[in-house]
């Protein structure tokens, strides 16, 4: 049996609430709430980037997992906002971690779907024999433009997961991946925000990918969406995973434990796997869950992953997702909130 | 910080590893080469808790450049359950919500950067549970 053997995640305690965007913008918040169906955002402390959440997601896979982190022969971090250009963040993490320097690091990129991205060659490489257990990190202090509809969502929080074949959690039943070239969003090297095509975003590229995987992995597993608990698509925005779901024919008690967006926002890297971390954490064994993630440029990754009677044992051995995001909030306004984003110019 | 530096200490400032001495058992954080209790220079390397308690902290309104984003901001002599102290910055809080004896975590921050083209330096902070 190959699977997840120990997950974790983290999430800032900041927040901003989106009338507190709109404010600021001149737009009416309730239209933005009514549209993205979304409430507030997670925003990553002055102290905190891609490296610092993925330590911690990581810190919390592992007492789920309950091994020698020395054991560990792969450290893949996925982010669209790694600190470094040059320099990669999966060797912190895993010096952080204990787990240098007999291991095997890289940092991935693929817009929103860099975390699944290292979820799948983390679970390859376990299935191939080549190492006893490889983790896959999702993370990202996302970044959005002051005044572009992104700056309602993007947020910051990350999932990490460890893959292996023994005191596994969530065993993996079937992956499917689709790709295509599609300029939906992109940011160009120097650049400090990304750009987007508007509505282009839309059924060319979220609809068109993460449909596209979500059908063909269920053709190829078999499973019927009625067969499962639970389902999770990439999180843009409130509204875009239950059209999807819809679509797919999920009804939206499936989504809910994974549909966490309203109160998170949008993680980038880590907005589906921390739906999925969020949705392992209320599973019960037998259980049957859909990952479906969406990456920009464009991509889905799929998973179908089936729960062991191992969750019972590991579930409360670390912070929960609906505890990260309901507890301990300490909300920003808006000026706050550009000084920790560093939108403010300062004198050299 | 300079490079070397920062990287000389990645031990005890990434994983909290401390030094304990072989002969009388004290634990030294940061290492250091002769123990301060009997004088011996052999040490075993034990990783400390990540939980503790504040045993005195004070604000910091004036900060040094590096810092002064952060302003006021905390800084506290932690005691950890094994006994050891030291002094570190307490995040995600006022200096108003800081209390002697209020227990902390330790957690994995970003302490400075050398400039915006420099090394990001990373290491431990705490934060009140």
């Amino acid at each position: 049996m190959i699977g997840i053997v120990g997950y974790g995640s983290y999430l800032p305690r900041y927040r901003i609430k989106v009338e507190d965007i709109a404010h600021q913008w001149g737009k009416d918040p309730e239209t933005i709430k009514r549209g993205l169906l979304l409430k507030e955002k997670t925003v990553p402390g002055i102290d905190e980037d891609t490296i610092t959440i993925s330590v911690e997601a990581a810190r919390n896979a592992l007492k789920r997992a309950g091994i020698d982190p020395r054991e560990i022969g792969a450290v893949y971090v996925g982010s669209e906002s790694h600190p470094y250009a040059v320099k990669p963040s999966g060797t912190v993490v895993a010096e952080a971690l204990g787990i240098v320097p007999d291991v095997h690091i890289a940092d991935y990129e693929f817009a929103c779907k860099a975390g699944t991205e290292a979820m799948f060659v983390s679970y390859s490489l376990v299935k191939a024999d080549l190492m006893k257990y490889a983790m896959g990190i999702g993370s990202d202090t996302s970044q959005g433009a002051p005044g572009d509809a992104l700056e309602f969502s993007a947020s910051a929080g990350g999932s990490a997961f460890i893959f292996g074949k023994e005191n596994v959690v969530a065993e993996v039943l079937e992956t499917y991946s689709y790709a295509t070239d599609t300029p939906d969003f992109w940011r160009r090297e120097g650049a400090f925000y990304p750009l987007h095509g508007g509505r282009f975003t839309g059924q060319p590229a979220y609809f068109k990918h993460i449909i596209g995987a979500g059908q063909a992995i269920l053709e190829k597993s078999g499973f019927k969406p009625s067969e499962f608990a639970y389902a999770i698509f990439h999180m843009p925005n409130g509204k875009f995973p239950l059209t999807v779901g819809k679509k797919l024919g999920f009804k939206k008690e499936q989504l809910e434990p994974g549909w966490i967006v309203p109160l998170m926002g949008n993680t980038y890297s880590g907005s589906s796997p921390t739906g999925f971390s969020a949705t392992l954490d209320v599973s019960k064994p037998g259980e049957l869950i859909l990952l479906v993630s969406f990456g920009s440029g464009a991509g889905s990754d799929a998973f179908i992953f089936k729960v062991t009677e191992r969750i019972n044992e590991v579930r409360d051995r670390a912070e929960k997702v609906k505890d990260m995001l309901e507890n301990n909030r300490i909300y920003l306004d808006y000026g706050q909130y550009a000084k920790f984003r560093g939108k403010i110019i300062m004198a050299e | 910080m300079p490079s070397p530096r920062y990287w000389r200490e990645t031990p005890q400032r990434y994983r909290l590893e401390a030094a304990k001495c072989k002969q009388c058992g004290k634990i030294s954080f940061p290492p250091r080469l002769v123990c301060l209790g009997c004088g011996n220079k052999d040490f075993d390397t034990v990783k400390l808790s990540d939980k503790g308690k504040i045993v005195t902290f004070t604000t910091i309104c004036v900060a040094p450049t590096q810092f002064t984003e952060e302003a006021p901001y905390s800084i506290a002599i932690v005691e950890l359950s094994d006994g050891v102290r030291f002094t570190t910055q307490v995040v995600d809080c006022t200096p108003e919500d800081l209390e002697i004896g209020k227990p902390v975590k330790i957690v994995f921050r970003k302490i400075q950067e050398e400039d915006k083209t420099g090394i990001i330096c990373y290491g431990y902070k705490a934060v009140l549970t």
